[in-house]
């Protein structure tokens, strides 16, 4: 709450990586450790200095912006929620072990994949054998995302253009 | 940044021990938590820790941009290459067992690879957007 409703852009973002860490923190009592891992690197470490690295290129204060009521805009936010609520009533309880998911293909792995493979951690197992191909499309897709960054930040040019400056410092050192 | 003798030292003593603490994860992933990008990310932090401290230029000399780039796309062709690998041998695309002569070591070899994969990728994609983003404006 406090997040959204700071108009100091730098709190915001510290507040951001404290959240992080503290979801990180509840993956790690819900003995999700590798989800735990992955959320105190990339939320709390990496995407908050990225957010820090634009605070600094922009402004780290928001603009103010006068407050309009939009009727509308509120109804259809309120309706979104009253579904989505609605939805969850027919979800089985959170832990419930008879729960449709955990008996898809989840039995199966946990069965077969010590035999099959021989590998103590089963997450690894499942993401990198089982779904070898999910994991596949995974890293294209951060291959393609970090293409289309460096294209949008003109990764190309700048960096010649560096050079360029860099080779004329050392010149001019050396003269 | 540099002259913050505090933040220097600790700084020092603490990447050799981040950059370690990646190679564990990638390499122990079978066996405690982790993986190619758990450890791509922390590896990438160890280098964006060391760019902060002692700046872009420094950071810039020891992962080339040039480099980074190879990277990138050297693990997903390393992913890739795992998978066709796997075709020419006989078995399905992804499908490690027919790597080796036997079907578990197949899919430990396969398994390694394709983490290591993921693990250049990601590596080289985190320190690729950092080093974007801060050489924008000479932030450092």
């Amino acid at each position: 709450m406090a997040i959204i409703r700071l108009h100091d852009l730098f709190a915001a973002v510290m507040l951001l990586g404290i959240f992080s860490l503290l979801s990180a923190a509840l993956f790690t009592l819900m003995d999700a450790v590798d989800v735990a891992f992955t959320e105190a690197a990339v939320g709390a470490g990496i995407s908050t200095i990225l957010l820090l690295g634009t605070l600094a290129l922009t402004e780290s204060e928001e603009k103010p912006e006068h407050n309009r009521r939009a009727p509308l805009a509120l109804l259809v936010v309120l309706l979104t929620g009253a579904v989505l609520i609605y939805g969850t009533l027919d979800m089985p309880h959170y832990g419930d072990p008879a729960a449709p998911i955990h008996h898809y293909l989840a039995d199966r792995f946990i069965e077969s994949s010590p035999q099959e493979l021989q590998i103590p951690n089963m997450v690894t197992s499942v993401l990198a054998s089982y779904r070898g191909y999910d994991t596949w499309g995974e890293t294209t897709v951060i291959f393609t995302a970090a293409i289309g960054v460096a294209l949008g930040l003109g990764a190309r040019r700048r960096s010649r253009r560096q050079l360029q400056e860099e080779e004329r410092e050392n010149k001019g050192g050396r003269a | 940044m540099i002259r913050h003798v505090i933040l220097r030292i600790v700084a020092k003593t603490l990447i050799p021990c981040i950059l370690l603490f990646a190679f564990y994860v990638q390499f122990h992933g079978d066996f405690g938590p982790g993986g190619g990008f758990q450890a791509g990310v922390i590896f990438a932090a160890g280098i964006i820790l060391f760019a902060l401290m002692f700046g872009l230029p420094a950071a810039r000399r020891v992962c080339s941009p040039r480099a980074l780039e190879i990277l990138i796309s050297l693990g997903v062709l390393l992913y890739g290459g795992v998978g066709l690998a796997s075709i020419f041998k006989g078995g399905n695309f992804l499908d490690y067992s027919v790597l080796a002569h036997d079907a578990v070591h197949g899919q430990h070899i396969g398994i390694f690879l394709v983490e290591l994969g993921v693990g250049l990728t990601v590596t080289a994609v985190m320190i690729k957007l950092f080093f974007l983003f801060a050489g924008r404006k000479h932030i450092l």
